[in-house]
């Protein structure tokens, strides 16, 4: 029964989240700080392990492929495919359900338990909505744009890791990452991250405006937010993929 | 003025009001005092509608704020101004933007008009020079003030101030209590200070309601406490050996 509780309550919080702002203007300021502390604050991050995982991929493909009815270019080819369709809308978006979910729970929940929420309420402002809008919003705009870093970062990790390792040479694997390139893929790539970005964000969010207690409490909500954010990322990836592609 | 009628209020077998009634008085600090547990913050987060009551009505100048609906609540909210027991800063913010923070929202007020009003904020409550400093990097007691300075930002009709002294040291507990009284009687608004502390109650107490076990047991002014027939009270009130030595004293000089 404990989950129709916690739906329920979570589609009241978006319910709340998505109303009227008391001053459009504060809350443009407020989702441009957002876009910055959870997107380009997470640049790092999605850089080093696009560029590792590429490579890995890359290596992990020529040994895979290493059969003369296999041409090389196929290495490029199942670099690109498994970079463009997974890795980088899914598996850079589960590790950032880890960072940034992680850090939206333990500072809503924070300021839950300190009384900070409280004290925004009863000045009469909105807290779900000046709270959780902006993170939503922020993260929606900014993560097809980490993507599509990601995605090139870890094409040239696999190039340059490839070639150093002599698994595929480089006019291979230019080659292979040509070959029939769909454009829609990338396109629902991205759909995905949106989708994405607003399940982490707003599940965090859920975790950390309803915690209670104290410290333990709000540790305890980060944890949840990374656990539910990210079983549902991988629900929704299922989903998508099956409307999308099948 | 407020007026908080029939209140009752019960967490699963528990219940923490019962029958509560009193009206909070314009002009005058109004002190809830009673132990702990006894449901003293229970009753203050019911009149500011952060926990929803069972029964009972909390009239503000007449309204009853439990029959309104969600925007005459905001409209209601942007009248009160709060002080939490831990302050409840911004921690994200620095101590002007904390003040600046309802203005911006709710006023068309200029950069400059907002930061004057911060100004003057941090003036009256005997803060100067830490506009710029994060919540972190000041004392409590500052806190404390930094959160009176917020709370009147809006000019508000009530205050709410949930134990203002706790944490302080007995020097500065009392400087939150006379700022807290001078300005009740200043800005002639109605202040709601909930306590355990008996240096407050002494200091500013001149409307009092003492709350046992989710009650109002004994109602009346600092005067008047000391000289209480009310057992309950009484032990409250003179709950130490030094304490109750005094009364004796005092009863049989």
């Amino acid at each position: 029964m404990k989950i129709f509780f916690n739906i329920g309550r979570y589609f009241l919080l978006l319910n709340k989240v998505f109303s009227k702002p008391e001053k459009a203007v504060i809350y443009r300021n407020r989702f441009f700080q957002e876009v910055n502390m959870l997107g380009i604050g997470s640049l790092g991050i999605v850089s080093i392990i696009s560029v590792f995982i590429g490579a890995v991929i890359t290596i992990q493909a020529a040994f895979g492929f290493q059969s003369p009815w296999i041409p090389l270019y196929a290495v490029g080819l199942a670099t690109r495919d498994s970079i463009v369709l997974e890795f980088s809308p899914a598996i850079v978006s589960l590790i950032l359900a880890g960072k940034v979910g992680s850090n939206i729970a333990g500072e809503i929940g924070t300021m839950r338990v300190t009384e900070q929420i409280d004290a925004m309420e009863i000045m009469g402002v909105n807290s779900a909505a000046y709270l959780i809008l902006p993170k939503i919003l922020g993260f929606m705009f900014i993560l097809p744009f980490l993507t599509v870093i990601s995605m090139f970062l870890a094409m040239i990790g696999g190039l340059v890791f490839g070639v150093f390792t002599n698994a595929v040479t480089a006019h291979q694997y230019m080659v292979g990452i040509q070959y029939d390139f769909r454009p829609y893929n990338v396109f629902y790539a991205l759909v995905k991250v949106v989708v994405f970005a607003f399940i982490i964000t707003s599940i965090s969010a859920y975790h950390g405006y309803y915690t209670k207690g104290g410290a333990l409490e709000v540790g305890r909500s980060s944890t949840k937010a990374v656990v539910y954010s990210s079983i549902t990322l991988l629900f929704f990836d299922l989903l998508l993929t099956q409307l999308l592609l099948a | 003025m407020i007026e908080v009628r029939n209140l009752y209020k019960k967490f699963g077998d528990k219940q923490v009001l019962k029958d509560f009634s009193f009206t909070f008085q314009q002009g005058k600090p109004n002190l809830i005092i009673g132990e702990s547990g006894t449901g003293k913050s229970v009753l203050l987060k019911c009149m500011v509608g952060l926990i929803e009551l069972d029964a009972g009505e909390v009239l503000y100048s007449g309204a009853d704020f439990l029959r309104m609906n969600f925007k005459e609540r905001k409209l209601i909210r942007r009248e009160i101004g709060m002080l939490f027991q831990g302050g409840a800063l911004f921690d994200s913010m620095t101590v002007e933007e904390n003040i600046v923070f309802p203005l911006e929202l709710f006023t068309d007020a200029s950069a400059e008009e907002k930061v004057e009003r911060a100004n003057s904020c941090l003036k009256r409550v005997n803060l100067e020079n830490v506009n710029h400093l994060f919540p972190s990097e000041i004392s409590g007691g500052m806190k404390k003030r930094v959160a009176i300075a917020r709370a009147i930002a809006m000019e508000p009709k009530y205050l709410f101030c949930d134990e203002p002294n706790s944490g302080l040291d007995p020097k500065t507990s009392i400087l939150i209590d006379e700022l807290i009284n001078d300005l009740t009687y200043e800005l002639n608004i109605t202040t709601v200070v909930i306590t355990h502390d008996m240096n407050s109650v002494l200091e500013i107490g001149d409307h009092i309601a003492f709350l046992y076990k989710g009650e109002k047991c004994w109602e009346g002014n600092k005067q008047e406490i000391l000289h209480t027939d009310n057992k309950q009270l009484n032990d409250f009130v003179y709950a130490t050996k030094f304490l109750k030595n005094f009364k004796d004293k005092l009863v049989k000089p």
